[in-house]
């Protein structure tokens, strides 16, 4: 199921968005003149201060609101399945066990849970959590919780999987944890990260690219590629080369502060 | 955890104390009320006895005993009564609030148009309404019904409406991102968040339909719902036949009593697996 991954530039174009804006109420300007392209296989971390409209591009992204101007494109037309996305918080519904909150995504579409069993068993295996299929969530631990959404995220195994600052509330032992188990499943099926987040350091450990964002109005004012091959493990956490990276990102960042004080 | 060798359980001065608290309490829970019951039964007794008070003025408990024993031909088919009126108004009520409350959530415009009226009916007293009902409604099994309804049907409604519009957000946009149908995101979304809320309306409207029972009784009279527990009861007292009226009194605290506990385990049932408010607390 492992995909090699194409070297950056060489990746077909996933997602595209030209020159999208977004106002709310006519005066508040979320986001101006967004233009990204997502390629197949990419890691894309939006990076920026509260504010700054990544949240706003990945309503966008979803479809959960419209852009004011301005289109996104998807290659190939979407799918019914080739989105999923996880939230800052678990969003797991609580009445519900652990398969069933992953057979979600399949139920609202009709499937019956017979039907994609496999497929729930494999998702749960993926992030380790094959034995707690009759648990529910509140037995669960915030990792553990997080590691279901995720599961419910790419059951579908979607061609892009947006996520929300998913481990900014977890502590820090177990954001790392899930950083290197993250980077090891996108491996293993291959989909396209948008990953929202304010940390510098989660950032450069995880992605590719690193899209640099600045506030009101909230745009884009730099990119930045982590050139270092995945897989990615611990050592790289310490290596002199991260270092370098997370420079270069903080810079960017102090750029976008700065430009927006 | 995992030692290398198992140790005896470590039980501390501070734990064993803690261990003896929850057996006391544990105990004391049941002992204590009931000791409680004996004692004013006892005074109650003592009382009527001692400074010999008429039964016409207050019977003792021994007197109401006997009532209830030898009026049993009587009340026991009081007590259907009022309980088959207080049943199906909390039914009705249970029904209507939840169709209603469902009508409200799927459209603003129905909520902004009816919702105002719902509570007048809920603020104006029922007792005001119920001579009203006894004019217009030919059965008067029926304006009884309703009479009782109305009280029920206002917690189940305003408590469902709350609780089918308490959704997790995140978990809203999750549902528009699948595709949900409306359909689907009120089975599987919005119906699990309002069970909580619509139980706790359930266990305050079960008590309500009683009382709502009791007014209706009193008010539209045996003529609308045969002989019922409270219509004995006001009978009684023009009777001055005190034993079956406390006998009644009795039976409809203890129809009450029955009511709750049916509606907690219920709500147990319902919730135990996953709600908060149904959790034991970690020691």
């Amino acid at each position: 199921m492992t995909k090699a991954r194409q070297p950056l530039g060489q990746r077909p174009a996933l997602l595209t968005m030209s020159h999208v804006e977004k106002t709310f109420n006519g005066n508040v300007v979320a986001l101006r003149n967004m233009n990204l392209t997502v390629n197949e296989g990419d890691f894309v971390s939006l990076l920026g201060p509260s504010g700054c409209g990544k949240s706003t591009a990945l309503r966008l992204i979803s479809n959960l609101a419209h852009p004011t101007s301005g289109n996104i494109r998807w290659a190939g037309g979407q799918g019914a399945d080739d989105l999923g996305i996880v939230f800052q918080e678990p969003t797991l519904m609580p009445w519900a066990t652990v398969a069933q909150n992953v057979w979600l995504p399949f139920r609202l579409r009709g499937k019956s849970y017979n039907d994609v069993k496999d497929d729930i068993l494999e998702a749960l295996r993926l992030v380790g959590l094959e034995k707690f299929l009759t648990a529910y969530p509140r037995e669960l631990s915030g990792g553990m919780k997080m590691r279901v959404s995720i599961a419910r995220a790419m059951v579908t195994k979607p061609r892009l999987i947006l996520m929300d600052e998913p481990f900014a509330a977890l502590d820090e032992i177990t954001r790392f944890k899930l950083n290197n188990d993250l980077l090891e499943l996108k491996e293993k099926i291959g989909c396209t990260v948008i990953f929202v987040t304010h940390s510098v350091f989660e950032s450069v450990f995880l992605s590719d690219r690193i899209i640099v964002m600045a506030a009101r109005p909230g745009r884009v004012i730099h990119e930045l590629e982590v050139a270092t091959p995945y897989p990615r493990h611990e050592d790289f956490r310490t290596s002199a080369e991260y270092a370098g990276y997370t420079r270069q990102a903080s810079e960017a960042l102090h750029d976008a502060m700065g430009e927006a004080a | 955890m995992s030692i290398a060798d198992p140790a005896p359980p470590m039980i501390d001065a501070e734990e064993a104390a803690r261990a003896r608290r929850a057996r006391i309490n544990r105990i004391a829970k049941w002992t204590l009320p009931s000791l409680v019951l004996v004692l004013s039964v006892l005074s109650w007794h003592l009382y009527v006895t001692i400074a010999e008070v008429p039964h016409y003025v207050l019977p003792g408990p021994v007197h109401v005993a006997q009532s209830l024993a030898e009026d049993w031909s009587v009340l026991w088919p009081a007590l259907l009564i009022t309980g088959r009126l207080t049943l199906l108004a909390l039914i009705m009520a249970v029904l209507g609030g939840v169709a209603l409350a469902v009508a409200f959530t799927q459209s603003k415009w129905a909520e902004m148009s009816f919702f105002p009226y719902a509570v007048i009916l809920q603020v104006t007293p029922v007792i005001a309404i119920a001579p009203l009902l006894q004019i217009y409604v030919d059965s008067a099994f029926l304006a009884a019904l309703l009479c009782a309804w109305i009280v029920a049907f206002f917690p189940i409604l305003s408590n469902t409406t709350i609780g089918l519009k308490s959704a997790d957000r995140n978990l809203e946009d999750l549902f528009t991102i699948y595709g949900a149908t409306r359909w689907q995101r009120l089975r599987h979304l919005a119906a699990p968040s309002a069970l909580p809320f619509f139980l706790g309306g359930l266990k305050i409207a079960g008590g309500l339909a009683l009382i709502g029972a009791v007014v209706a009784e009193f008010v539209i009279g045996r003529a609308g719902t045969g002989l019922g527990l409270a219509s004995t009861l006001l009978e009684a007292s023009y009777r001055f036949n005190f034993g079956r009226l406390y006998a009644a009194l009795i039976l409809i605290s203890l129809m009450g009593v029955v009511i709750f506990a049916v509606m907690s385990i219920i709500s147990h049932l319902a919730l135990h697996k996953w709600h908060e408010s149904a959790l034991k607390r970690e020691s």
